[in-house]
């Protein structure tokens, strides 16, 4: 099973952080993968020994004759690891002003709540008065998702806000389904939206319609009215949008969308700016998503796991996926109610195994909801809309702002200056010579080279002055000496990449070097 | 309490700059008449008290490492998590990054999840792995829609073993939704997954057959057959896998698979009633570009410095929008670095002894519990860490009385094979000590007495 190690570029024999000439048939290592690091016969943990009688083993046809996995010590595996995580740029060592993301702080209280024992080590098909614990944090985060959205049911199973907008589209589709409503199937989608929302309308097999947004970045009304007709399942629609503003015609929309049989579907990436200001629910959206890994702290994780729970109004609760967890008795002064999972009458079926991200998702929001209150749940959205208003008033006089209003929680600038071959990306990396984790960039695409930029609520003003600087700074220097700006990032352990290379050569995976002993 | 460390001081000082007068002023494009509602949530905790409330809950939970002694599977493992394992995952500079879409300021996470791609190949048999899907359900639904990608849409049907857990199977439905995939094969909830019945039912309209490895019921059978037949009929086969399974057992790579998933829970990964976990996908080179989820390639840096990025991102949903296959764009980056800890730290031998142990244990509680009058195995292939037991009653009663004497008892395959309602599908790992199958037995022993 020992592929050839030359071509994964292995160099086994070569130390840690070795100089090497520099060519692309031998790259410089700066830190080798475990399977570089193996060495045959060493042990990382050992199990304890059997204390039961000993059973034959399977009859060998059934058995693996090699298993090529790599065998380290401990403190191997340690520095291993320790090394890789000094090459990441992350919340905790920094500013992320990632538009459409919000990179918040994420409270270290979390952390701890959620690996208590009791939470940590129950099964999830263990009987439910077992698990009454489990059944309160996820009917108490329903009940408080539903209040924050104006919302009549919630489903917290969705894995992320991408299977949260699936399952969204499914309930959709099976709600026009019940009714004999056979003919809708296209999904109306403003031109700034997500990827992810065409993406999950493609998986339905419906076809999409793009509508186009008006010169303030609103929905525009009249192309709307145009698409506005009886094979219209819904809109999907961000608000505020991916441009940072909130629609100021939203009622009309959602009128517009009702009027022809349609339901409205919110995406809730932006829940951010909407805490304790405005509920989805009260403005006529019918089904929304929420990302818990944005909006209620969870930790991105470098790309996962999130979290995307799904409210929908009242004429649609009975077609959520199953299962729900219900009150199925009230307790009294003497004895607590009884939780319990229930199946809607017309559920859609189940998004994923078990019951969605409990540990890692459910436990961690709890704690941040609990923790904030009506009233902290307010201040993060002021406080979110504040500090990019004042990094839009700190910066609009540098970068052209393409819709240029008060913003909420993010706004999108241009990457590029007149008569300069500088694009979004140079000012991307220029601004991790800085420190600092670049912007969105690139997207919404109705925006040329467009930076997003969204601060979140957990950054002061000192921070926010130091990007604000950083960025003139940039501007300045994208005129005076652009050079800086196309080789940067230059201060940090990695630069540019070839991905050309990367797409082309395809190496997706390395092996244990060329005459490894697996046998010792 | 709220983590925004703005000052009076200092927000007035923004407003001033902004132009505004206030925090209100700021939302003046919102309704009035739905603007600033009194949402009727419990007053804010302060960090002791939440600490206090969220110990209360998790504590009126009956856990399986002090309360219960747990033989419950199906789909989900009590296994040890080295220490090492948490200890890696909680830095702050791996589960505060985002995505990571600046491979410059990347690396940690890229090259950790390069790590994970290969870990996965390797312990699977195949070619690439994929940085991870939702779960082992999920990554089942992705493989259908990979199939059926794969053949254009022109071969429509889905054969799915009956021993398929229910789960998946009922996820699959779910996703095939409007796919115009149509699914079969689940219809003889008695047969083996080897059966000349399932690879009857292949044929010439037919993307992919879906088996279970073990299977549902535990059983292990070598499929290199199966997929032989299904392969001269033209189909793709899917192999669902338990992780641990894998480090004895022949690899569905060697079987001639050319898609294997399953859920990585058993690495590394606590059950935290029931997740997150991460679903592991691996393939074929020939399928890669069809293949959803992220994807780090290995290549260099400006400086000649060997570096990762995700790479054919133009398979996704963030390019290819409506055309795209899935509309997935997260992986479960920090439990597929949890999996590759754990991986890493146990090594070949240590999860070569992990797996030893689970089959000598299983085997040992088979043998005590199947000693007790009324009590057999109903199948007789070779097994791995779980086992089917009939039991002389419904085995819902059996289980209610195993509570009482502080056991978590199997699994009632009653719940979906209304056949199968005096089976206990038992699972055995490493936390289980023979006091604890001793116990076991003992209780059911007693049971038959009374």
């Amino acid at each position: 099973m020992i592929k050839d190690a030359s071509t994964a570029g292995l160099s086994p024999q070569k130390p840690a952080g070795q100089a090497s000439a520099v060519s692309t048939s031998s790259p410089k290592i700066v830190e080798p993968t475990i399977f570089d690091l193996s060495s045959p016969g060493r042990i990382g943990v050992t199990m304890p020994a059997s204390d039961v009688p000993e059973t034959a083993l399977p009859p060998k046809h059934l058995l693996r004759s090699e298993l090529p996995l790599p065998e380290l010590a401990e403190v191997d595996v340690v520095r291993h690891y320790m090394h890789l995580s000094k090459f990441n740029y992350s919340v905790d060592s920094g500013y992320y002003p990632l538009g459409s993301c919000t990179m918040k702080y994420n409270p270290k209280i979390n952390e701890d709540t959620c690996r208590l024992p009791g939470f940590l080590f129950t099964h999830p098909l263990q009987p439910t008065e077992t698990v009454q614990g489990n059944l309160v944090v996820m009917y108490q985060l329903q009940e408080w998702l539903k209040e924050i959205s104006g919302f009549a049911g919630m489903t917290l199973q969705p894995a992320a806000g991408a299977q949260g907008e699936f399952t969204g589209v499914l309930i959709m589709r099976a709600y026009h389904q019940s009714r004999g409503d056979m003919n809708r199937t296209k999904m109306l989608i403003p031109d700034a939206a997500h990827g992810t929302n065409p993406a999950s309308v493609g998986m339905m097999g419906m076809t999409v319609v793009t509508i186009p947004s008006d010169s303030r970045g609103n929905v525009d009304l009249q192309a709307l009215e145009a698409a506005c007709d009886d094979t219209v399942v819904g809109m999907m629609l961000t608000n505020p949008n991916t441009l940072g503003l909130f629609d100021e015609n939203i009622e009309k929309v959602v009128a517009l969308v009702h009027g022809c049989g349609g339901l409205m579907y919110g995406d809730g990436a932006n829940m951010n700016a909407m805490l304790g200001i405005v509920r989805p629910g009260d403005l006529g959206f019918d089904v929304m998503h929420f990302n818990l890994h944005k909006t209620f702290s969870v930790p991105h994780g470098g790309g996962g796991p999130g979290v995307g729970p799904v409210g929908v109004a009242a004429h649609l609760v009975d077609f959520l996926p199953e299962p729900l967890v219900g009150k199925l008795e009230e307790g009294d002064d003497d004895t607590a109610p009884l939780f319990g999972f229930v199946k809607p009458a017309k559920s859609i079926g189940r998004m994923k195994a078990f019951h969605g991200h409990f540990g890692g998702g459910f436990v961690r929001s709890f704690t941040y909801i609990a923790m904030h209150g009506p009233d902290g749940l307010k201040d993060i959205a002021q406080y979110a809309v504040l500090n990019a208003n004042y990094l839009l008033a700190r910066v609009r006089h540098t970068y052209r702002i393409p819709f240029d209003r008060i913003c909420m929680h993010e706004f999108v600038a241009e990457g590029q200056f007149e008569g300069s071959d500088v694009r979004a990306l140079d000012i991307s990396k220029r601004l991790m010579d800085y420190n600092f984790h670049p912007p969105t960039n690139y997207f919404p695409l109705i925006v040329r080279e467009a930076l997003m930029i969204e601060p979140t609520e957990t950054e002061n003003k000192d921070t926010l002055d130091a990007f604000a600087d950083a960025l003139i700074k940039i501007a300045e220097e994208a005129k005076t000496q652009p050079e800086l700006l196309h080789n940067a990032p230059s201060t940090t352990q990695f630069g540019r990449m070839d991905e050309v290379k990367a797409a082309r050569e395809l190496v997706l995976c390395c092996w244990l070097p060329e005459g490894y002993d697996l046998n010792a | 309490m709220t983590y925004i460390p703005t000052s009076p001081h200092e927000r007035e000082d923004m407003l001033k700059t902004i132009g505004v007068k206030s925090l209100d002023d700021l939302f003046e494009a919102v309704p009035a008449k739905h603007r600033f509602p009194e949402l009727d949530l419990p007053p804010a905790l302060t960090e002791m008290e939440a600490m206090a409330e969220l110990s209360g809950l998790a504590q009126s939970n009956e856990n399986v490492r002090g309360d219960l002694i747990s033989f419950l599977g199906a789909g989900m493992y009590n296994h040890y998590i080295p220490s090492v394992v948490d200890h890696m995952v909680r830095r702050g500079e791996f589960y505060t990054a985002y995505t990571p879409y600046q491979p410059e300021i990347s690396q940690g996470t890229l090259q950790a999840i390069f790590e994970y791609q290969s870990l996965m190949s390797a312990l699977t048999g195949m070619d690439v792995s994929n940085a991870s899907h939702y779960d082992g359900a999920t990554a089942t639904a992705e493989a259908v829609s990979l199939a059926y990608a794969q053949f254009r849409g022109k071969r429509k049907k889905v054969i799915m073993s009956p021993s398929v857990h229910p789960q998946y199977r009922a996820v699959v439905h779910t996703y095939a939704q409007g796919m115009g995939v149509e699914i079969a094969g689940e219809t003889e909830a008695d047969a083996s997954s080897d059966s000349e019945a399932l690879l009857s039912q292949v044929d010439d309209n037919t993307c992919l057959l879906v088996v279970q490895y073990p299977d549902f019921f535990g059983r292990v059978y070598d499929y290199t057959k199966l997929i032989e037949g299904a392969h001269a009929k033209g189909a793709l086969v899917c192999v669902v896998a338990n992780p641990t399974a894998l480090a004895m057992f022949k690899s569905p790579g060697e079987m001639g698979a050319d898609i294997v998933v399953g859920d990585g829970q058993p690495l590394g990964i606590p059950m935290w009633f029931g997740g997150p976990s991460v679903g592991f996908f691996t393939t074929r080179k020939n399928y890669v570009h069809k293949m959803a989820g992220r994807l780090v390639g290995e290549t260099i840096d400006n400086r000649g410095q060997r570096a990762y990025v995700l790479t054919l991102t133009a398979r996704e949903q963030h390019i290819k929008r409506e055309r795209a296959t899935s509309n997935i764009c997260t992986n479960q980056g920090l439990l597929a670095l949890a999996t590759a800890i754990y991986l890493s730290v146990l090594g070949k031998k240590g999860l070569q002894q992990v797996a030893n142990l689970c089959y000598q244990k299983a085997h040992y509680a088979a043998r005590e519990l199947t000693k007790i009058s009324g009590y057999r195995l109903p199948h007789h292939e070779p097994f791995f860490h779980e086992f089917v037991l009939e039991c002389p009653g419904p085995a819902a009663n059996i289980n209610e009385h195993l509570l009482e004497h502080g056991i978590l008892g199997g699994y009632d395959l009653g719940q979906d094979f209304p056949e199968r309602k005096n089976h206990l599908l038992i699972a055995v790992t490493e936390m289980n000590s023979k006091a604890d199958i001793d116990v076991l037995a003992e209780v059911l022993l007693e049971m038959n007495n009374d």
